[in-house]
């Protein structure tokens, strides 16, 4: 298996551990990641406020990268994911508006047709390499461990491609596979307001704190995202998120790949558990039961 | 006047071409088929900040009452999360809409004062325009430096969680040829948006 890779700002900065345990993961499955050569920022939502042609310019370009290799394109943060699937969606949808942006694109030596696939990881696990192959690289199951897992706005919104939008599955499948126990409750794609802690703390912090309240009222020992900045979000701020939610208590935030790779084995420089202000190892040592000898 | 305003709109507010200007961004073309019915507003997360409901700024969009939906905090509380999309039963792209506001509002630079978020907008446009990509730190460096520098005093301790878990980076992420990208924005201009001349 092969894909182009995607990695957007957010992976190569504040969210380098979701980058690194992903790309490790992929590696143990034997799946072949090129980065895209020269790729630039996908514009997310900020870009888009100013001037929706040029970001739609911006995502086209990288969609032409990926087209030129002529593999899949993996994106593993959800903004630039969900920004290359909907530029792919309005470059169909929009013909008129599609032959500007191809203009430009002609103009830089490149070519858009529309052919290349966009995928997040959550897709490529459970679709291409499938959840038996998953388990069977499993050496530390995580049993006993009970995680939400936090899907956010822009993974199956506005367009789901591989999984029910009004109550995903992939992410909960993929943690059962490697011996967590994911939790229910219905706030797994409500929006985490990352776009606004920034800007508008007070909005911005009520929204986690509602989710992370509610996360843990299920009993959630974990939070799991397939996000970057829903990652940073929850997480870093919880400090003064808990000045507002006084019942909440401090719970570790990873990316799903971090527990794959935990999973499969691997050590701190791929799970990259140091990469985090809640500490992700404490939890997992007291939740997770040890596997009895020869059990497995 | 010691604040007192006239909270009743007239005819005359209206601008009687904008409904069909938002219209005409793609995306945006379903906006009369509104029924008003509220889902968007009880869908909407945010909507409990919002200064009109999302319900309210479809239906002055649609009757041409520019003035107030390109001032309104809404379309800059909207994070974009197209919940409301996938539950309208009309097909209304609101989140295009909301888009396309912004956009409108940033270009005759209408956004209400003292509201961050537009000018978050604008640094990270320029960021991305200059360099191809953004150093997330530096960005909210940047902004609040620009916005509101007491806040990034308080937020010292978070940077300092930043640095002991290793995420703190100051490093100025740039592509390798920025004039790649340069060369097929220079030729994309949208009616709708853009910067202001």
């Amino acid at each position: 298996m092969k894909y182009s890779y995607f990695p957007g700002c957010s992976l190569k900065g504040t969210g380098k551990a979701y980058e690194k345990s992903f790309l490790a993961v992929c590696k143990a499955l034997n799946i072949e990641i090129n980065e895209l050569d020269n790729w630039n920022c996908c514009g997310a939502t900020a870009y888009m406020s100013v001037d929706e042609m040029k970001a739609l310019g911006l995502s086209a370009r990288n969609l032409a990268l990926a087209e030129a290799r002529g593999l899949d394109l993996v994106a593993p943060c959800a903004a630039c994911y969900g920004i290359l699937i909907h530029t792919w969606d309005d470059m169909e949808k929009y013909p008129q508006r599609g032959d500007q942006v191809k203009a430009g694109l002609d103009k830089a030596g490149l070519k858009y047709t529309g052919k290349v696939k966009v995928r997040h990881p959550l897709d490529v696990l459970c679709n291409d390499v499938g959840l038996d192959k998953i388990k069977e690289k499993v050496k530390r199951p995580l049993t006993g461990l009970k995680l939400a897992s936090y899907y956010g706005c822009r993974i199956l919104r506005p367009i789901a491609t591989f999984d029910n939008p009004e109550n995903p599955r992939s992410m909960d499948d993929l943690m059962e596979a490697i011996g967590g126990t994911p939790v229910e409750y219905p706030l797994k794609t409500k929006c985490c307001s990352a776009s606004h802690t920034g800007t508008l703390p007070e909005v911005g912090q009520q929204m986690s704190g509602i989710l992370i309240r509610e996360m843990e009222k299920r009993g959630a020992d974990i939070i799991v995202t397939g996000c970057p900045l829903c990652q940073f979000n929850l997480e870093v701020f919880q400090e003064p998120i808990r000045k507002r939610f006084p019942e909440i208590r401090p719970i570790p935030v990873v990316s799903f790949t971090q527990l794959i790779a935990y999973a499969f084995g691997l050590g701190e420089n791929e799970c990259c558990f140091k990469n985090h202000t809640v500490p992700v190892q404490k939890v997992i040592d007291e939740k997770v039961k040890p596997v009895a000898a020869g059990a497995r | 006047m010691y604040g007192i305003k006239r909270h009743i709109r007239y005819d005359s507010d209206r601008d009687n071409n904008f409904s069909d200007e938002i219209m005409a961004v793609p995306g945006c073309e379903n906006l009369d088929h509104c029924i008003q019915c509220g889902t968007c507003s009880g869908t909407c997360p945010l909507s409990i900040y919002m200064d009109l409901t999302p319900r309210k700024v479809i239906n002055l969009t649609r009757a041409g009452f520019k003035d107030d939906v390109l001032s309104c905090h809404t379309i800059w509380l909207c994070s974009s999360c197209y919940a409301c999309v996938c539950q309208c039963p009309r097909e209304i792209g609101i989140t295009d809409i909301m888009y396309a506001l912004k956009q409108r509002a940033m270009r005759e630079g209408k956004y209400p004062k003292g509201m961050p978020t537009p000018v978050l907008a604008r640094v990270f446009y320029n960021t991305v325009s200059n360099r191809g990509r953004i150093s997330e730190i530096r960005l909210v460096i940047s902004f609040l430096g620009r916005a509101h520098w007491q806040r990034l005093i308080g937020m010292w301790k978070i940077g300092l969680n930043l640095m002991s878990s290793k995420r703190f980076s100051l490093k100025a992420e740039r592509m390798d040829r920025p004039g790649e990208l340069q060369s097929v924005l220079s030729v994309i201009n949208s009616p709708n948006g853009g910067v202001r001349k």
